[in-house]
């Protein structure tokens, strides 16, 4: 079963590449992030199934670390960079 | 794993390099910021597959998690949307310095890999191994061995930290710009797991890949989430506070040892074999606490309220 | 082969396939409120799968149960941040595909 690993994290690693179109092609900068939050869930399918096929368990926890950090970019992004303010030079903010 | 390996490192490496020149040349300042941000996080499994899990670890933590909020929160502070895309490609005359330049760095660094000892330094690290206190090798270069790197770099972040304040009173509102009933849930749910897995990446640094700058990142990515999620920061400008204090509490705490043991006749950083596993814990709990305040407080961006509530300045 | 190895070989592959599913969703969906339909469940149901393939593949219950935290991790950020991004989207005045 363990030779069917490699192929499963290529197939992952494809489907990042794959998924890098909808960063080019956006339109809107939402989907450029769903897209970023994907390639999040396919790098820890990959870090995990490396784990178990190497046996080094350090790399569940740098699959832990990725799904913990995965929630910090999209509440930066509606927070701080798409909150849909357009600050003027007055400072005051304006819908 | 052979051929189907290396066909997984062909496509991470092509993919390195798209999304590296995307982060440079992408047409949008947003792209550019996602783009970077995949870089991150295919660079860590890149990490992985060169056997390298510390890096790895570190790589994940401060890529994926710090950087990306910081590159995200300067974009809001930008007119990132008016419209202005990027014309500021290579134009000639640039070209003909960057491409010759990026070349013979390139070729530098090449024949330095070329010209390193081929074994490198592990074999004298695993010799001293045993006299360092912990397990994992790149703890005890860290933290023994090379503590005096780590100092440096500790202060390095205390003094960005000493520079961002000064520049004024942080731009970032007290509550969050997007109401939603699921920030704050959100807050709740994760901030008990950014402990403990900070708290569990500190405790497997003696023994394995994890250590003071993992979790200290983690722990700083914690708090600029809980920020964002609505939650007041215990960190205060207060000048009477104890929070100055904390900041450089991984700097204070690593002097303190390296001249505590002169006193007991060793040298800068010599720790006596006996009492060196227990120092070193010391020095990670210290230096991973002020590592997290320092991140967070680089985030802030500039000096924060000595109140948040009211937003009196410190 | 045993059959805790059969199980778990197919419950990854089929998270995997999951995972292939939700990339077709964001690609081939007409505007970011089907994406977000498509990707974030697929996604979840995926990662799901192979966290659970994987920890009956191992046989190891310490590393089952960080799995599955790895899981639960990734189901709340998901789920909260494409919500977060819909709501985002729709106070930008992006409209929904059809209407």
């Amino acid at each position: 079963m363990t030779d069917l690993f490699p192929l499963l994290m290529i197939l992952l690693m494809l489907n990042i590449v794959v998924g890098l179109m909808r960063v080019l092609r956006g339109p809107t900068a939402a989907d450029r992030m769903l897209a970023a939050e994907m390639f999040a869930t396919s790098a820890i399918a990959i870090a995990l199934l490396l784990a178990v096929l190497t046996q080094r368990e350090a790399l569940v926890d740098l699959a832990l670390v990725f799904a913990l950090l995965s929630a910090l970019a999209v509440v930066t992004f509606v927070n701080r960079a798409w909150s849909g303010r357009v600050r003027s030079s007055d400072g005051e903010d304006r819908p | 794993m052979g051929a189907p390996g290396l066909a997984f490192d062909g496509i991470l490496g092509a993919a390195l390099l798209w999304t590296a020149w995307q982060a440079i040349h992408a047409a949008g300042l947003f792209r550019a910021v996602v783009s970077f941000m995949v870089f991150g996080l295919l660079m860590a499994l890149a990490w992985v597959r060169l056997e390298a899990p510390d890096i790895a670890l570190a790589e994940a933590a401060i890529g994926a998690g710090i950087t990306g909020a910081l590159l995200l929160s300067a974009l809001g502070r930008l007119d990132w949307e008016a419209g202005r895309a990027t014309d500021e490609c290579l134009r000639g005359r640039d070209r003909a310095f960057w491409v010759p330049t990026g070349l013979l760095l390139l070729a530098g660094l090449g024949g330095a890999a070329w010209l390193l000892p081929a074994p490198g330094l592990g074999e004298p690290v695993a010799a001293e191994l045993g006299r360092s206190g912990v397990e994992n090798p790149v703890t005890a270069v860290l933290l023994n061995f090379r503590a005096w790197d780590t100092l440096l770099e500790i202060a390095i972040l205390l003094l960005g930290v000493v520079a961002l304040w000064s520049l004024g009173p942080t731009p970032w509102p007290s509550s969050p710009e997007l109401v939603s009933p699921a920030l704050p849930m959100l807050g709740r749910v994760l901030f008990p797991a950014f402990v403990l897995v900070s708290a569990y990446l500190l405790w497997r640094g003696s023994h394995a890949p994890g250590g003071a700058f993992p979790a200290g990142a983690v722990m700083g990515a914690g708090g600029v989430l809980m920020l964002m999620a609505g939650a007041r920061p215990w960190l205060s400008g207060d000048v009477h506070g104890p929070w100055r204090w904390a900041l450089a509490l991984g700097m204070v705490a690593m002097l303190g040892v390296a001249f505590a043991v002169m006193t007991g006749g060793h040298g800068f950083f010599e720790y006596p074999v006996e009492l060196a596993g227990r120092l070193i814990l010391l020095l990670e709990l210290a230096a991973g606490l002020s590592i997290a305040l320092l991140l967070f407080a680089l985030y802030l961006g500039g000096e924060p309220p000595a109140d948040w509530e009211t937003r009196r300045p410190a | 082969m045993s059959l805790t190895g059969v199980i778990g070989g197919i419950l990854t592959v089929g998270g995997v396939l999951f995972l292939l599913l939700g990339t077709l969703g964001l690609l081939r969906f007409p505007d970011v409120y089907t994406r977000l339909h498509a990707q974030p469940k697929a996604d979840n149901i995926g990662l799901g799968m192979i966290c659970l393939g994987l920890g009956v593949y191992s046989g190891s219950l310490s590393l089952t149960l960080k799995l599955l935290l790895v899981w639960l991790l990734m189901l709340v950020a998901t789920a909260v941040g494409a919500g977060l991004i819909a709501r985002a989207a729709l106070r930008r005045g992006i409209r929904p595909w059809g209407l």
